[in-house]
Parts: structure tokens; sequence; C-alpha cells
């Protein structure tokens, strides 16, 4: 796919958020107790507030309620679906553009249930549905493709929340797929740990990645005038000289500023995550993560000791650390 | 020295589309109809315009536009760069073509599918292919991905060096808020928080909560920019552009200046704001309301100190003596800016300016405005324009 193709592409795709799946619908059945019986037993369940009937009436709650986990299962379509197919629907519809352009890769990534509502016997679940958010294209271990996520509101017989269910699907081209397309040979389908986002690598910054791949940290100096810079460019602003060396930075340094991420989660990177600015001792600042301490004990002004570690099986970085002597005056 | 094209543009059309989070029709569909309201509003036909100005990350080309929106000859196309940076730049861009000849109707346009296409909040990923890759490079290994981490790391450090506290955070995105609750094209219209919802917000990137967060738009916003002889026959009364400026500054990097001795600071918008005022004759007491750009709720303060309406550390006190407010010092973002209205990249602060000179804001303050500030967006090269009454 080009770079229109995909732009194309995605108009049709993003067209898809906020779209409802299906209306409220009530299940076919009411919430009883074989249905729950057997789905206790098939997961091995065992908590009598859902099976034992005079357990459930001493309890606090006074009667047997549904296992809430259970809440998607009261609207599932059954047998019909496996014989004659699902009918069509805006998950059927965005399952099939996908298809259609090569993503016919599927794999669920996670479910997420949460619950408001206890229900019991002889209460009747509804569901309601939408296409709640489709993800940018990323470069998964499994191949290119997009996350979509539907929402599945849950509700009672007087509409009140139950709980509700997102569920997370990559929809990807598969690697013999685009190996075929690429004319290559096709490559191992294996699910790997997600790494972190690589920097590119061109002329002007490769030595300095390529020297920290190696366990150091390297601050470009001129030649002419021997300022410091960083990050490296090709020429000094000083003097404008292009001849440049190099010296191997003692990480030692003060904290400029610093930042814990919370919102978005990228896979690949670790909790907590937290970045900062550093002044090193050579006298140029440099952005990395602070590692080795919460958030809360960090300070402006501290001391803080970097080292060069593989933080994923790809990547090598400098991480700081607070450096034994605390806060500086 | 500074240029001196002051009072040589003058805004004669602004129109906005509908603001949402899902528009369902192209950046394109959004780009046009925001240019045909523009037009609408000043009386004239697409036949009229001869030049266009857009952002860099816009995708709909001058020509598309022109197209479809039916524009014959154009003379003049340009575009400015640096993400909402661009936001008054364009107005730069508009008013120099007019002063200079070049053009005699421009019209400003930013259209942006910004939550159900492409989102901002998803950071700068490894894909990208533009020349600044490498830049990006020496944050994205470690997770310094998203705007919100850009500026969380910039205002803990402002926050520290100066002792302004999250109190003043949360007026600023208050009062943007209350502006936003009282108008009916504001995403957020009818809705306003108090401090303990305020207060319960996930945190984003410290010390950025939700509601310091600008949302994600799909929207698009318009402004036509003539020469003043026009601009006197037309439909609305005109709105001069006084003076207009934009820098950028000694090591500036796109959001990540972080190599400066010190960079708690904005010191291209003190330099734009310097070079608009001396273009302008006119000084920070002059000002009656501003538009500022409001990604995040502490770049507001940073800008009225950089606009010199107070001193360093200052802004904290200043917007908590109520400045802010409808009948406050310095009434800002009376349309519930991009914290609440939407975010159009800024260029529908520019048509909120446009509405409060011209006295037609859904927030007008009770006293004249006969001049507005409205900026672009900082942490890039940016700037800013002063608007007045056409004389
Ligand atoms: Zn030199």
């Amino acid at each position: 796919m080009n770079d229109e193709q995909q732009q194309a592409f995605e108009q049709c795709l993003y067209r898809f958020v906020g779209r409802q799946v299906c209306a409220r619908t009530a299940a076919k059945d009411a919430v009883n107790e074989a249905m729950i019986r057997h789905w206790a037993e098939t997961v091995g369940d065992a908590n009598p507030a859902y099976t034992d009937a005079q357990w459930a009436a001493r309890s606090a709650r006074g009667r047997i309620i549904a296992p809430p986990a259970m809440m998607y299962s009261w609207n599932q379509e059954g047998f019909p679906v496996v014989a004659q197919g699902r009918a069509p629907d805006a998950q059927t519809e965005l399952v099939d553009l996908f298809n259609e352009n090569g993503f016919t890769g599927v794999l669920g990534t996670n479910v997420k249930q949460e619950y408001y509502k206890e229900i019991g016997l002889g209460e009747r679940v509804h569901l309601e549905m939408v296409i709640d958010n489709i993800s940018e294209q990323k470069a998964t271990a499994r191949g290119i493709g997009y996350f979509f996520e539907t929402l599945a509101s849950f509700s009672d017989q007087h509409g009140d929340l139950i709980g509700t269910q997102r569920f997370r699907v990559l929809k990807f081209i598969p690697p013999e797929t685009a190996a075929a397309a690429d004319g290559g040979g096709a490559e191992q389908d294996t699910l790997q740990t997600p790494t972190r986002i690589a920097a590119p690598r061109g002329h002007d910054n490769s030595w300095w990645w390529e020297a920290c791949d190696q366990g150091q940290v390297l601050i470009q100096r001129c030649r002419n005038c021997q300022t410091l810079r960083h990050p490296p460019r090709p020429m000094c602003g000083e003097c404008q000289s292009l001849d440049w060396d190099s010296i191997e930075s003692c990480l030692e340094g003060e904290l400029l500023s610093f930042t814990e991420l919370h919102h978005p989660r990228i896979p690949g990177y670790p909790l907590p995550l937290i970045c900062g600015v550093i002044r090193l001792r050579e006298g140029v600042n440099l952005v990395a993560n602070i590692v080795g301490a919460e958030e809360q004990a960090l300070a402006i002004g501290m001391r803080v000791q970097g080292k060069v570690e593989q933080v994923d099986e790809k990547t090598m970085l400098p991480q700081f650390y607070p450096a034994e002597n605390g806060v500086e005056k | 020295m500074v240029a001196n094209i002051k009072d040589k543009a003058v805004i004669c059309g602004i129109g906005n589309t509908e603001f949402s989070k899902n528009s369902g029709v192209s950046e394109l569909n959004l780009a046009v109809r925001a240019c045909k309201a523009a037009l609408d509003d000043a009386g004239l036909s697409p036949a009229d315009v001869d030049g266009m100005v857009t952002f860099t990350m816009d995708t709909s080309d001058e020509i598309e536009v022109a197209r479809a929106l039916g524009v014959g000859e154009m003379t003049f196309y340009g575009r400015a760069h640096y993400g909402g940076g661009a936001a008054t730049a364009t107005l730069h861009q508009a008013a120099m073509a007019v002063a200079t000849g070049m053009a005699e109707t421009v019209l400003c346009y930013r259209a942006l599918n910004g939550r159900s296409g492409h989102r901002f909040s998803s950071g700068v990923s490894g894909t990208i292919t533009t020349a600044d890759a490498i830049h990006w490079g020496w944050y994205t290994p470690y997770g310094l991905l998203t705007p919100a981490s850009w500026v969380g790391m910039f205002t803990q450090r402002w926050m520290h060096l100066t002792g302004v506290t999250k109190d003043a955070l949360y007026e600023v995105a208050k009062a943007t808020r209350d502006y936003a609750a009282n108008n009916p094209a504001a995403f957020f219209h009818g809705q306003t928080f108090d401090r303990a919802e305020y207060d319960a917000q996930r945190m984003i990137s410290t010390p950025l909560q939700l509601f310091d967060c600008c949302q994600e738009s799909d929207g698009g916003s318009a402004v036509l920019v003539t020469t003043p002889e026009r601009a006197r026959d037309l439909r609305q009364s005109g709105v001069a552009i006084r003076g207009v400026a934009q820098c950028a500054a000694r090591d500036q990097e796109q959001m990540t200046s972080f190599y400066r001795q010190e960079f708690a600071g904005i010191p291209e918008m003190e330099r734009a704001a310097r070079d608009a005022y001396a273009m302008s004759g006119l000084g920070p007491e002059d000002i009656d309301a501003a538009v500022i750009y409001d990604a995040f709720s502490s770049i507001v303060l940073w800008q009225l100190e950089a606009w010199d309406f107070c001193g360093f550390g200052e802004s904290g006190d200043f917007v908590q003596d109520g400045a802010l407010r409808p009948g406050g010092r310095l009434p800002v973002n009376t349309h519930g800016g991009q914290l609440s209205e939407a975010y159009i990249h800024g260029v529908n602060g520019i048509v909120e300016a446009v509405r409060l000179v011209r006295g037609t804001s859904v927030n007008q303050p009770a006293k004249t405005v006969e001049h507005a500030l409205v900026t672009s967006g900082v942490g890039i090269p940016t700037g800013g324009a002063l608007l007045g009454k056409q004389d």
C-alpha cells in the first residue's frame, strides 16, 4: 500500500469509529440457574454465591447473583451463527474492509470488563455495542496492522448499567502475505516482546548511537574551538567549523526537569516511565530516562548518575539514578 | 528595525465548520466549507480569491481547495511551518502578500480530522519519514513521545523556578471551560467542572492532568484577508492587522528545546511580541482581550508573561486575580479555547479574535474591545497578531 492508498483506506476506516454494532437488545433468556451452573462448571468457579441457593439466602445479598464476568454470555448468539453466519453489522463491515485491503490476520489482544451492578435470577441483561476506537497503523510483531476496540454496555431491564466490556482486536497483514507482496521469503511468525521505538540513524547521529550500543555516551566537540554540542549536528554554531571529535561523558549530572508519562501507554516501555533533562557535568544537557526512584522522590536540582544499560532485547540507553549524595545545593 | 505593514491588510471574513469528534467527511471537505463560510461572511465569491495560506501540516493542498471552491487564478500561495506555531503565521504571510500587492484577497485556512483521523496524542512514531525524524529520535527511545510529555517537562521546571502552582493551571482551564459552557459551538457547551472534578481527572504526563490538555477535534476554520480599500466596501466592518510577527529563536527545536542553558521560557514569543508591539505602536495596556493558544493550560501563563501583561513568574497571581474572566483585566479565550471549544490548531482562535474586535463574541466583554491579541502555539517557532477596528 503506498501513502495515497493508505490515506484512502484510512478515510474509510476511521469512519467506523463511533458506529453502533447493535442497538440495545434483550438477552433471549432471563438470568437463570441452569446457565449460571454451566458457566461456573466450565470456568471452575465454585463460589456458592452463584450456585448454592441456601448459602446465598443466608448471605449478605440474600439471593443468588449471576457471576459478573459472565455478563457477556447472556447475549451470545449461539449455534445459529455457527451454522448460518452472522448477520451483517458495523463490525462485520469493518472486518470485511480490513480483509479486502489485505489485513486478513486477526488476533484478540485484550478484554477489559468493568462491573457496576449485580443482578439476580429472573432479571434480563440487555446489550448495546459500538466501535469505540481504531488505532493508527502500527508495526507489531505479528505484522503491520490496526487495533480496533468494541465497547459493549450491559444493562438490566431497568436500563441500569451492569457493566462494560472492551474487546481489542488486532487486524494485520500476515507475514506470508507481506513477504509475497515484497517478493521475499516468509518470515517466522513468532510473537515477540515489543521493543522501544528506535532512533532513526543518519549521517549526523549514527556514530552517537553506535557508541551508545557499546555502552558509551559521547559528546560532540568542535575541533577548532572546543565547544561541546548535543545533540550532534554537522557544523559548530560558534565558529562554523566542520571539524569535530568527541569526548566520553562521565554521566554525572543535575536533574533540570522531569515528567512521568501516564497516558497513553505505549507497548515496549516499562512503568513507571519517567523522562528527565540532565545537565551533564561537562556542561551540555541530555534527555534520558530516570530510573531507580519513584517520581515523588525526585526533585529538580538533584544530582543523578547515569549508566548505559540494555533496556530491552534491542536497545541500549543511558539511564539515570539518583546519586548517592542526594540533593545538591 | 521592524518591517511595517501596520493596517495594510484587513480581515474581512471568518468561518468555522461545526466541530466534532467524528466529522464523517474528508479534511478537504472541512477546508472548503470553512473557506466558503468566510467568503459568505465577507460577501465575496470564490472568484475574488487570488491567494491562499495554510499549514505545512494541512493535508488539503491549496489547488485542491481552489478547484473544489471554484477559485480562478491564484497569484500567491504559501504554507507556514511548525504545527500550531503556524496559526498566526498564516496571517503573517497573507498580510505580507496583500501589503506588497502580490495578492489582493487571501484565504487562510486549517482543517483537520484531529480526532477521527490522525491523533496528536498518539505521539510521534518510528514510521515518520520527514527530515526531522532524526530530531524525534533523541526522544522516542525514552518514551518522550507526546505533546503532553514535552510540555509537561517544560511546565515542571517553570513551576519549580516561579513557584506557580496547579491553582493557576486550574484557573486557566476553569475560566476557559466556563466560557465554553456558554458557547453553543463548543464541544463542552453546557458542561462545566469544579476543582474536585479537575483534580480527579487522570494524570497524562506530570504535572498535566486531562483538563490541562486540549481536545482533539474534527473541524475547519478560515479567515479572509484583503486590502483596506476593498475591506471598506464589504459586508462586515473590517478588522485590521495592526501588528503581526513570528520568530524562531536560538537553539530552537520543535517542542523540545531542552538544550538551552535555561529552557523554562519562550524567547521566540518574547521577540515576536516585541516586534508586533513595535509594528502596531501598541503596548500591553492597549490590549482589551486576547485569544491565547491553549494546547495546554500552562502555556497560556508563559504567553501572558511573554506579551508583558505581567512579569516572569507573575502570571499565576495575574490569572488568580480573575484577569481572564469576563469582567477581568484581559478576558482570554472567550470562545472556550482549544481546551474546551475545539482544537483547530489555533485558527478558530483567529476567528474568535476577529469576533472580539467586531463585538460579536458569544461571550463579548462589556467593555469595548479596541484591540485583541491572538497567538500561535508555543514550544515551537511561534508568533502572534494584534488586531483592531479598521479606521
Ligand atoms: Zn567551533
